[in-house]
């Protein structure tokens, strides 16, 4: 499947992965994170069952302290 | 382009929310003011302190202060007409709606990326429609090439995403102030997008 992930595409082989697999494919280790899948935001407790598919627009948003 | 008279009067009708008046929210709210808005809510529960006078914009004469009326002092000294809700309050899920459901825009200005997930999550799930610019990532110096915005919706997201403070990599005036203004200026272009 085709995707785009953080705005570039991405191409993986497979027609669909859950977030928390595509997350440890692209080793996004932070421990905060906001992602949005299509620009809807999915939950830290969906990661797991929240597939991506072919064609999605995925945001993985680093959250690091300081301000 | 429109005059700075025309962005004015724009801008002169907006509320503009701030969760935090540390390093970023202290500097937003000057340029946002400087720049016209009519109306800005704030919340910090914080006091001034000497090691805050780095980046924030404060005097050490306010040290001690609480951070919101210190805030309204200086921004009353730029702009006397400017209309301030200064809220000396910790910013949780109970209290958002009541501080912010009103504004046009609201700026995450929070320290900690535990405060910046909570207000993120709660404002994208409960008050979607209003549009929220975050700051993640600017500790340190050098690599300014590497800030950015980030926007899925209407969430915004500033900053390199990756330098984290700690005693090795403290926030400094220049990439603080930097972001800062980067979601000033998001701000600004929220509130005017439709204008001109």
């Amino acid at each position: 499947m085709k995707i785009t992930l953080n705005n570039r595409p991405e191409n993986f082989d497979a027609d669909s992965l859950s977030v928390s697999r595509i997350m440890e494919i692209k080793s996004f280790h932070f421990k905060m994170l906001v992602v949005r899948l299509n620009d809807t935001l999915i939950k830290r407790d969906d990661y797991e069952t929240t597939e991506v598919r072919d064609g999605d627009d995925l945001k993985i948003i680093h959250l690091v302290s300081g301000g | 382009m429109p005059t700075f008279n025309q962005i004015k009067a724009i801008l002169s009708q907006k509320t503009v929310g701030i969760a935090g008046a540390g390093g970023l929210g202290s500097n937003c709210a000057v340029s946002l003011i400087r720049s016209g808005v009519g109306k800005l809510i704030v919340a910090d529960y914080d006091r001034v302190s000497p090691e805050n006078l780095n980046r924030q914009f404060y005097f050490r004469k306010q040290s001690g202060m609480k951070k919101v009326d210190a805030l309204r002092e200086n921004l009353h000294k730029i702009c006397p007409g400017c209309l301030l809700q200064m809220h000396d309050t910790w910013v949780t899920k109970e209290n958002i709606d009541l501080l912010f459901s009103v504004c046009d825009v609201v700026v995450e200005a929070f320290d900690e990326a535990e405060q910046k997930s909570m207000l993120i999550e709660y404002m994208l799930t409960n008050l979607p429609d209003i549009p929220l610019v975050a700051a993640s990532g600017m500790a340190g110096f050098g690599r300014t090439e590497l800030i950015k915005i980030v926007q899925s919706g209407n969430l915004y997201v500033c900053g390199d995403e990756e330098s984290e403070i700690s005693e090795e990599n403290p926030p400094l005036a220049p990439r603080v102030s930097i972001v800062a203004n980067m979601q000033a200026d998001i701000v600004l272009q929220l509130l005017l997008k439709d204008a001109f």
